[in-house]
């Protein structure tokens, strides 16, 4: 097992070693074949662990294989924990991966730095997967860390665009607000348990389940801090509000690392940590809270901009926000089985959406403006079918996956039964109405609306098939992935042997009440609100796009005030520039100017060096080259030494 | 007998082979100009086998307790071939050019390492003392080979005429410990002052061995010789002064100070305090102000040599190790350091500026990142070995409950990241002067893989530092 865990870690690391450093050798056949053949290799494996632990039932393995260093008794290592929720996680990393690769060819066929494309995504393969395989907190960091890193470096891969390096500068900083949290969070981890390991870190939570944190004299319950810091950083990655500014603009990089990195893999990265620390959050009652209604709002509000967005891949990512919100949500109720289910159909139903707005990109030659498309339908079937189903499955069209997935974390908040619950229960409800909106109307636009000028002028096809070919691919998990797995993942011991839910929290096992099977399920949601709320949404959209378009600017005009709003995504740009952007320049420059070019610069550093440099050049004329005097310091040091010692 | 020439293999090996090699040479040394090189590199290569292969940790005394052969010998026997093997490798073309290699150079060489392996061994006051002669007057015969150079002629009347009195004061230390203690053994030496009261003369005769052992490492206020001997000697001499020896003044400080006299502790801890102290600032901020490379790294060396002295001074084996550990890794950052001014020298041009220096990322990329391993190593940044060679002798330092003395090496560590740094700077971002402007291969293939394989060995050790620690640690506990 050993070395398969290995092989499939470190393949595709080989891969982006070989079309990083050596793609100017191999040129652009030979770096797409390597890094396709390494990620290939880890998709091949990862399917087999996936058949082992899932289907044959093999034992959760948890070894160290490698040890960094000991410091203090603190082990720093790197290692691998891999159970049922690991395997399925790497079979959706390296699959999606393995597609995103191949659709790159077609997407980035054209591009500069074809190479360096290729090395990036298989350099995120390999943290994606450290991150995920990781059997304790230093590997986690690495790996919440690489991942960070190749997304900013592909967010900006178009360094020439000044708004691509605006853009991944601020994903950057954020996660670093996010990442500080996390930080401090492991930080607690080592001061209170004194190990980075997983296993030990389970074992020690009875023991610390009262312990409090003193500041000052203010006891708080420490458990409840250090999971809320770790969830600080999870906000960052799986870009929940506040911190979630950085994901609309991610959409500046090209498509399929939007896909692979920024729907499917990355940003759910916060969400499989709270899964996998789920022992440590079920003691935490007030972060479980605080989780639920930060993902609740996350997922209404960020859904209620996909409304008025223009760009084809901004819409896509809105309703990545508004998703990571649902998953979010279900696991503020402890079902952290639900949550990550989500996880899994999003990754698959998402990606294919990132690839068919990918697709259709390419077909309009690199125009993302939907009011620029229309009419797209007969020309390009192939994506119409993908974005079609991928549609259905985000809105939760009964029989999708995306819809047992939903209905499961919707049925278990509903099961929950706190006033927050309640409150999450409503806006998600809401949120169900509104993605189905936002999804058809940029649908119905760009696919049924009428051909603008643009279309109309140009020659538009269908895109060759390294492109289709992934669709097609994604497409049948989109559908399928969902009715399968929904009964061992939700209500069997699918993820029991990684997720730990306490019994008064199983909100699951209440759902499972109303039938277990998937034909349940559908039986359930075909009669239940959800389901028709979507419908309503798409006939909304339907109406105001294709049957009376002409209503819909009128809309927007009557409702200005909120049209607005909508259109400045609520503000929190311009208040993040003018508190934090400009408050932080005037600060820094304020410190710049006084602080450190006159105090510091001015007496500490220069101060230091001017005194080194003066004694350095004194010094030197002890160093006189006449041997007479070599040994008379010689002599003298002795006579002082001497007297040192006999004193 | 059988015995005692498994032990005394190796230093007969190479006994043997400066013996044949000198007479042989006259004969072949004219036809074959090779030969000598590759006999003494064969003769290195068998010895560090030979050790290899009887390799133990249990330690076999001969003549009476006055030599001794355990763990802490074999390793830096095998330290200093290792050094003195690739010191000869990469030094050879540089005296072909300047037409000082003659068969001499590796005949001294050989029994200059001979000296060194003795005082690794040695386990009296005999032996040591014979080792240190031996190594000495080699090394001062070596640096005052190139006769046409008035340079190197002064570099090696300042090292002899300074290292003679330095010799007779670490003799005249010892002659008053014999006074005291009544015998030249180590062990016994070890055992008496265990027991009995220590007096006056033997603080007397500690302090003239501190001054002898502080001469030999090159540590401040007895400093002075090392940048005038390395600036002035030829590189490719300098380079082997700079590795084995330091490594063989290790080996006599072991020997001679915690071997022999660990129980005068309190009385010598103080003093190599002072050493420390001094060599860490003199090493670190004089070398701010120099403008050659050489000279530099002569300064770099002081310091790190205040380093392996803090190790030193902690009074336990783990201290010891650290400093063994140091002295290893210092000795072959500094081989790869000189080696690069080496591989840059020409003819006529010795390539021992700092400014020689600029634009040697572009002119020769893989030589500037060899370089750039070596400095930050040398600075103590990871993930280079040079981090956790300090890191290790601070750890110790810290237990000894010597907190402050720790952050005073940081501090002076901080002050000297400063000009290996600069070094970097000036390799990457300035531009070469007009006549410096062409690119600047490798002369020859034994320095570029060389070169690569230290730097390898420099990071590797650094990903993985624990092996080696280990077995430091493991050899110094017996």
């Amino acid at each position: 097992m050993h070395a398969i865990f290995l092989t499939i870690l470190l393949s595709p690391l080989v891969g982006a070693i070989g079309a990083g450093v050596f793609g100017r050798w191999l040129g652009r056949t030979g770096s797409h074949r390597i890094t396709i053949a390494s990620v290939a290799v880890s998709a091949a494996l990862s399917a087999y662990v996936f058949y082992l632990y899932v289907f044959a039932g093999a034992e959760s393995y948890n070894a160290t294989i490698y040890t960094w260093m000991i410091s203090d008794g603190i082990r720093f290592e790197a290692g691998f924990l891999v159970d049922r929720l690991t395997a399925t996680m790497m079979l959706v990393v390296t699959f999606v991966s393995l597609m995103v690769h191949i659709n790159t060819i077609g997407y980035m066929e054209h591009e500069e730095g074809y190479e360096r494309f290729f090395s990036y995504i298989s350099l995120f393969t390999f943290s994606m997967l450290s991150l995920v395989m990781a059997n304790n907190f230093l590997q986690l960091f690495f790996g919440w860390e690489a991942v960070g890193l190749v997304s900013y470096l592909l967010i900006g891969f178009y360094f020439k665009r000044e708004s691509a390096n605006q853009a991944s500068l601020k994903a950057f900083l954020v996660n670093r607000v996010g990442d500080f949290g996390f930080l401090l969070g492991i930080a607690l981890v080592v001061g209170y348990f004194g190990t980075l390991d997983y296993a030990e870190f389970f074992d020690g939570l009875a023991a610390h389940a009262g312990t409090s944190v003193m500041f000052g004299d203010t006891a708080i319950h420490m458990l409840t801090l250090m999971t809320m810091l770790l969830f600080v950083g999870a906000m960052g990655k799986s870009a929940q509000m506040p911190l979630h500014v950085w994901l609309p603009e991610s959409m500046e990089g090209p498509t399929p690392i939007s896909a692979l990195i920024h729907a499917a893999t990355m940003v759910t990265a916060g969400i499989f940590m709270v899964a996998r620390l789920s022992p440590a959050y079920e003691l935490a009652e007030g972060t479980l809270t605080f989780i639920l209604l930060t993902g609740a709002f996350t997922a209404l509000l960020m859904g209620l901009l996909g409304i008025v967005q223009t760009d084809i891949k901004r819409v896509v990512a809105y309703s990545t926000l508004s998703q990571l919100g649902y998953m979010v949500a279900a696991l503020g109720v402890s079902a952290y089985a639900a949550g990550m289910f989500h996880v899994l159909t999003h990754a698959f139903f998402k990606a294919l959406l990132f690839l068919a707005a990918g697709s259709v990109i390419i077909a309009m030659h690199h125009d993302q403006d939907i009011r620029n498309m229309g009419g797209l339908a007969k020309k390009m079937p192939i994506t119409y079918a993908a974005l079609l189903i991928g549609s259905l499955a985000l809105i939760g069209f009964p029989g999708f996956s995306g819809f047992y997935s939903k209905d499961g974390i919707l049925m278990a908040i509903s099961e929950a039964d706190s006033v927050a619950a309640q409150l999450a229960f409503v806006m998600l409800l809401v949120g169900v109405f509104v993605t189905a909106f936002y999804s058809f109307r940029m649908f119905f636009i760009v696919f049924h609306g009428k051909e603008s000028d643009y279309v109309r002028t140009h020659d538009i096809h269908e895109s060759p098939w390294v492109v289709t070919l992934p669709l097609i691919a994604l497409a049948i998990p989109a559908v399928f992935f969902g009715g399968l797995f929904v009964e061992p993942i939700l209500f069997g011991d699918m993820f029991a042997d990684a997720i730990t839910v306490a019994p008064e929290h199983n909100v699951l096992a209440k759902v499972a009440e109303h039938g277990t099977s998937a034909l349940d399920m559908l039986l359930h949601g075909l009669m239940a609100l959800p389901t028709w709320l979507a419908l309503a949404g798409v006939a909304l959209a339907w109406f105001l796009y294709i049957k009376r378009p002409e209503l819909a600017p009128v809309l927007a005009q009557r409702f200005a005030g909120v049209h607005a709003t909508l259109r400045h995504a609520y503000g929190f740009d311009r208040f993040n520039d003018i508190v934090f952007v400009q408050g932080t320049r005037r600060i820094g420059e304020f410190c710049s100017r006084v602080t450190d070019s006159k105090m510091i610069d001015g007496w500490v550093v220069n101060g230091t060096a001017n005194a080194i440099a003066f004694l350095a050049a004194k010094g030197r004329y002890a160093q006189t080259g006449y041997l007479y005097h070599y040994a008379f310091v010689m002599i003298f040091s002795l006579m002082g030494l001497l007297a040192w010692a006999l004193w | 007998m059988d015995m005692m020439l498994q032990v005394l293999a190796p230093e007969l090996l190479i006994l043997i082979a400066a013996m044949t090699l000198l007479v042989g040479d006259t004969f072949w040394g004219h036809r074959h100009k090779a030969l000598t090189f590759q006999l003494t590199l064969a003769s290195i290569v068998v010895t560090a086998l030979v050790i290899l292969a009887s390799f133990s940790t249990t330690s076999v005394q001969l003549f009476n307790g006055a030599f001794i052969r355990d763990g802490v010998a074999d390793v830096l026997k095998l330290s200093m071939l290792f050094m003195t093997f690739f010191a000869f490798l990469f030094a050879r073309d540089y005296l072909v050019q300047r037409n000082i290699e003659r068969g001499e150079y590796y005949v001294l060489g050989l029994l200059s390492l001979l000296g060194m392996m003795v005082l690794a061994s040695s386990y009296d006051m005999v032996t040591l003392f014979m080792g240190l002669e031996i190594m000495s007057l080699a090394l001062y015969a070596m640096i005052a080979m190139q006769k046409d150079s008035g340079f190197a002629i002064e570099s090696a009347m300042k090292y002899f005429v300074l290292g003679a009195m330095a010799t007779g004061l670490l003799l005249y230390g010892m002659t008053l410990v014999y006074g005291n203690v009544g015998s030249l053994q180590f062990a016994t030496i070890y055992q008496t002052l265990a027991t009995t009261e220590q007096s006056l003369v033997l603080s007397l005769g500690l302090v003239f061995i501190l001054v002898g052992l502080a001469f030999k490492f090159g540590a401040a206020p007895f400093h002075n010789w090392v940048p005038d001997v390395y600036h002035g000697s030829p590189t490719g001499i300098t380079l082997f002064l700079s590795a084995a020896p330091k490594i063989a003044a290790f080996a006599l400080m072991f020997r001679l100070l915690i071997e022999g006299l660990e129980a005068a502790l309190m009385q010598w801890q103080s003093i190599l305090i002072i050493l420390a102290v001094l060599s860490l600032v003199v090493g670190n901020v004089i070398a701010i102000a120099q403008t050659n490379l050489k000279r530099m790294l002569a300064y770099s060396t002081i310091s790190h040599m205040g380093f392996i002295i803090l190790g030193f001074l902690t009074g336990n084996v783990g201290g010891y190790a650290a400093a063994m550990y140091y002295v290893v890794i210092y000795a072959l950052m500094s081989l790869g350091g000189f080696a690069v001014i080496l591989a840059l020298s020409r003819k006529g041009f010795e390539a021992d500026n700092i400014v020689d220096l600029a634009g040697l990322g572009k002119r020769n990329p893989v030589l500037a990142l060899v370089m750039l391993v070596i400095l930050l190593s040398m600075a103590g940044i990871p993930p280079f070995v040079g981090f956790y060679a300090k890191l290790v002798v601070l750890t110790e330092v810290v237990e000894a409950g010597l907190t402050w003395l720790a952050v005073f090496a940081v501090v002076m560590s901080v002050v000297g990241a400063y000009y290996y740094l600069r070094v970097i700077k000036v390799m990457y971002f300035d531009q070469p002067a007009a006549q410096n402007a062409h690119d600047a291969d490798f002369a020859n293939a034994s320095l570029r893989y060389g070169l690569i394989l230290v730097a390898t060995l420099v990071l590797m050790l650094g990903i993985l530092p624990d092996g080696l620690l280990t077995l430091f640690n493991d050899v110094m506990m017996y």
